[in-house]
C-alpha cells in the first residue's frame, strides 16, 4: 500500500514542482524511486520528528505541498504539538503519512502499534484524517491528497493489504463509501478492517441478517449524513476498527448516533483498553484481539442474539 | 512605496525607536493587566534594529514577496512585535491598547491569522527555528535573496526540539537563517545559571556549525556590526546571542524575576515613564 502510494507521489512530484518529501530517517528503499527522479525535493531530516514538522510548515508557508513521513507513533505522538500548532492550526497544505496502522509493526513491541492515532488526530482542529482500505484506495489517496491544500493525516498500512476493490472506487474525501446494502446491520469499517468485514457479509447472509458495509475511510470530516440515513434504516449499528476503542471510528459514529437520538442497538469493534503483553504478526494480534473476520462475526451475532 | 528597510545609521533615531517601543510595551502591560514584561524589554533594542535598521520589509504591502521573514520564537515577548508592527506600520497604534482583551487581535501570544505583520503564530516554545529553518529552505531552492531572522529566548534553548532546527540549518547550508538568541539570563523560574547552564553557549552554536556573533543587545553599533557581518553568500546559518538584560531601560524591573511574568501597575507606570521619558 505505501508503495503504490509513494510511486504515484513521484508521478506527480516530477510533473508538479512544488512536491516537497521530508522523513524523519524512516522507509529504507521506500523512496529509492522518490529519491532518484527528485532529489531536490526530498529531505531525510533525520531523526527529528518534532523538527521535520515544523520545517514543514515553514516549507508550506512557502508556498510548497508538503509530505511528511514516519511510523505512526513517531510521526503523531512525538511532534503532536508541533502538528497542532504549526501545521494544523495555520491550517497548512501539509500531509502527514502514517505508516503501520493497527499492528502493522506486531513483532516490534508496543513502541511501534498504531492504535491511538485516529482519536489524536480527529480531535485535533482543523485536522483532516483518511485511511484507506487497500491499495487501489491508497493509489488515488496520492493524487487526491495533492490536490487538497489542508492538513491531512493519513493513516497507512504497509504491505501485502488484500483488496477491497476489483475496480478503481470513486474515492472522495468525507464521503463514505458503501460497499454492499442491506438492511438489517450496518457496518462501519475503517482501514484494512473493510477487508475483514467484507468477508462476513455471506456468513452473516445465510443466517438471514443482510448486511450495509460502509468504508468509513474518511473519519474526519465525518459522513454524518450517511452515519444519520444507516441509523435510520438499520436497527443495529457496528463499528470495526484495528484502533482502540477510544476515540476512534466507534467513538465518532456513537457521538453522531446520540446525538441523532439513534434507538437501535450499537456496539463498538477494536483494540479494548487493556493491552495483552504480546508480540506477533500482524495476523497473529488480530486474532488476539478479536479482529479477524471470525470473530468479528461472532460479536456481531452475540449481539444480536442477545436480544 | 513606503518601504521601512530605512537604512540608517542614525543612533539617535533607533535610541528613540526603542524607547518608544518600551513605552508602549509598558503601556499596553498595564492596560491589559497581564502579559511578559521583562522579556519583551529586553529584545526591544534587537526589534528596533531589525524593523528599523536592518530588515526588508514594507508594512504597506506586508506579503511582498522579497521581504525578509521575521519570527518571534518566544512568543511570550508578543507585546514588543505589537508595539513595532505598530510603530513601524503594520497595525493602527491605536489597536496596542486592546492588548489581551476580549476579541483583540492582539493575543496573549502573537496570531499570524489575527494581524498583519505577523509571519509565524507562535507561544510554544522550541518551534520558532524549525519553522524559520523550513521557510529559510524553500527561500533557498527558490533563489531567493531574503533572510529568515528568528528571535530565540535563552529559556527555549532548553527545549531539544531547537537543537534539532540548529542540526538541520547547518546540514543543509542555510546561510540566510539568523537565530539571534535574547540572552537575558533570566527564564520563568530562575536565572539560567540555576536552571539548565547554558554556558558555553557560544561554543556549543559553533560546535553545531553555526557562525557565531556575541553582542551587548543593547549596543546599536554591536548590533550593526554583526548584522554587517554576514556575509550574503555563507554557507553556514549564523547565530547572534546577544547579551541583555531582562527588563532593560527600566531600572527598578532590571535583572528582577518578578517582572518576567507581571504588568506594572499605573504607580509603577508612570515611575517607568519618567525613566523612558529622559
Amino acid at each position: 500500500m505505501r508503495n503504490a502510494f509513494f510511486q504515484d507521489l513521484k508521478n506527480i512530484a516530477l510533473t508538479h514542482k512544488d512536491v516537497y518529501l521530508l522523513t524523519a530517517n524512516l522507509g529504507f528503499k521506500l523512496f529509492d524511486d522518490f529519491r532518484a527522479a527528485c532529489p531536490e525535493y526530498f529531505i531525510d531530516v533525520g531523526v527529528a520528528e518534532a523538527n521535520m514538522i515544523g520545517i514543514a510548515s515553514g516549507l508550506s508557508q512557502m508556498g510548497k505541498n508538503v509530505y511528511c513521513y514516519s511510523i505512526i507513533p513517531f510521526l503523531v505522538m512525538r511532534a503532536y504539538e508541533q502538528i497542532r500548532v504549526d501545521v494544523a492550526y495555520h491550517n497548512l497544505n501539509v500531509k502527514l503519512i502514517g505508516v503501520g496502522g493497527g499492528f502493522t509493526y506486531g513483532l516490534e513491541g508496543f513502541t511501534h502499534y498504531g492504535i491511538e492515532d485516529l482519536s489524536l488526530m480527529r480531535s485535533m482542529p482543523n485536522m483532516n484524517v483518511v485511511v484507506p482500505a487497500d491499495i487501489k484506495e491508497a493509489k488515488q489517496l496520492a493524487g487526491i491528497s495533492y490536490d487538497f491544500p489542508y492538513p491531512l493525516y493519513i493513516r497507512l498500512g504497509r504491505s501485502g493489504e488484500p483488496p477491497v476493490h476489483s475496480e478503481m472506487p470513486k474515492f472522495r474525501i468525507g464521503k463514505g463509501m458503501i460497499l454492499s446494502e442491506g438492511k438489517d446491520i450496518a457496518i462501519f469499517a475503517v482501514g484494512n478492517m473493510v477487508y475483514q468485514s467484507q468477508q462476513i457479509i455471506k456468513s452473516l447472509g445465510k443466517r438471514g441478517i443482510s448486511v450495509t458495509l460502509i468504508n468509513m475511510h474518511t473519519i474526519k470530516p465525518l459522513d454524518v449524513k450517511l452515519i444519520r440515513e444507516c441509523a435510520s434504516a438499520h436497527k443495529y449499528i457496528f463499528t470495526v476498527e484495528e484502533h482502540t476503542v477510544n476515540g476512534g471510528l466507534g467513538s465518532a459514529v456513537a457521538e453522531t448516533l446520540a446525538e441523532y437520538s439513534f434507538k437501535g442497538k450499537f456496539q463498538r469493534i477494536g483494540i479494548p483498553e487493556k493491552l495483552k503483553q504480546v508480540i506477533g504478526t500482524p495476523d497473529f494480534l488480530r486474532k488476539q484481539y478479536g479482529l479477524t473476520s471470525n470473530k468479528i462475526l461472532d460479536k456481531i451475532i452475540k449481539k444480536i442474539e442477545k436480544d | 512605496m513606503n518601504e521601512a528597510t530605512a537604512l540608517t545609521k542614525d543612533l539617535n533615531l533607533l535610541c528613540q525607536h526603542a524607547k518608544a517601543l518600551r513605552r508602549e510595551i509598558l503601556k499596553m502591560l498595564t492596560e491589559s493587566g497581564s502579559g511578559h514584561t521583562g522579556g519583551s524589554l529586553s529584545a526591544a533594542d534587537i526589534l528596533a534594529a531589525l524593523y528599523f535598521y536592518k530588515m526588508r520589509h514594507r508594512p504597506n504591502d506586508p506579503l511582498w514577496r522579497e521581504r525578509d521573514r521575521f519570527v518571534l520564537s518566544k512568543g511570550h515577548a508578543a507585546p514588543l512585535l505589537y508595539a513595532a508592527l505598530a510603530l513601524a506600520g503594520y497595525i493602527d497604534r491605536g489597536l496596542l491598547k486592546t492588548l489581551r482583551s476580549i476579541d483583540s487581535p492582539l493575543q496573549g501570544h502573537p496570531s499570524s491569522k489575527m494581524l498583519r505583520g505577523i509571519e509565524v503564530s507562535t507561544g510554544s516554545l522550541g518551534h520558532g527555528l524549525s519553522v524559520g529553518a523550513g521557510m529559510a529552505f524553500a527561500l533557498k531552492k527558490d533563489r531567493k535573496k531574503s533572510k529568515v531572522y528568528v528571535l530565540l529566548s535563552d529559556g527555549e534553548l532548553n527545549e531539544g526540539s531547537t537543537w534539532e532546527a540548529v542540526m538541520f540549518a547547518s546540514q543543509h547550508k542555510l546561510g540566510d537563517l539568523i537565530a539571534i538568541v535574547d540572552y537575558n539570563k533570566m527564564q520563568a523560574m530562575g536565572s539560567t545559571f540555576d536552571t539548565i547552564d547554558l554556558d558555553p553557549l557560544p561554543d556549543k552554536w559553533l560546535s553545531f556549525g553555526w557562525n557565531v556573533k556575541e553582542v551587548n543587545g543593547h549596543d546599536f553599533n554591536e548590533l550593526f556590526k554583526a548584522f554587517g557581518s554576514i556575509s550574503s553568500n555563507s554557507n553556514k546559518p549564523t547565530v547572534i546571542i546577544a547579551h541583555t538584560i531582562k527588563g532593560k531601560g527600566v531600572s527598578f524591573m532590571e535583572n528582577k524575576l518578578l517582572w518576567h511574568y507581571r504588568p506594572p501597575d499605573e504607580n509603577e507606570y508612570r515611575t517607568a515613564l519618567r525613566e523612558l521619558s529622559k
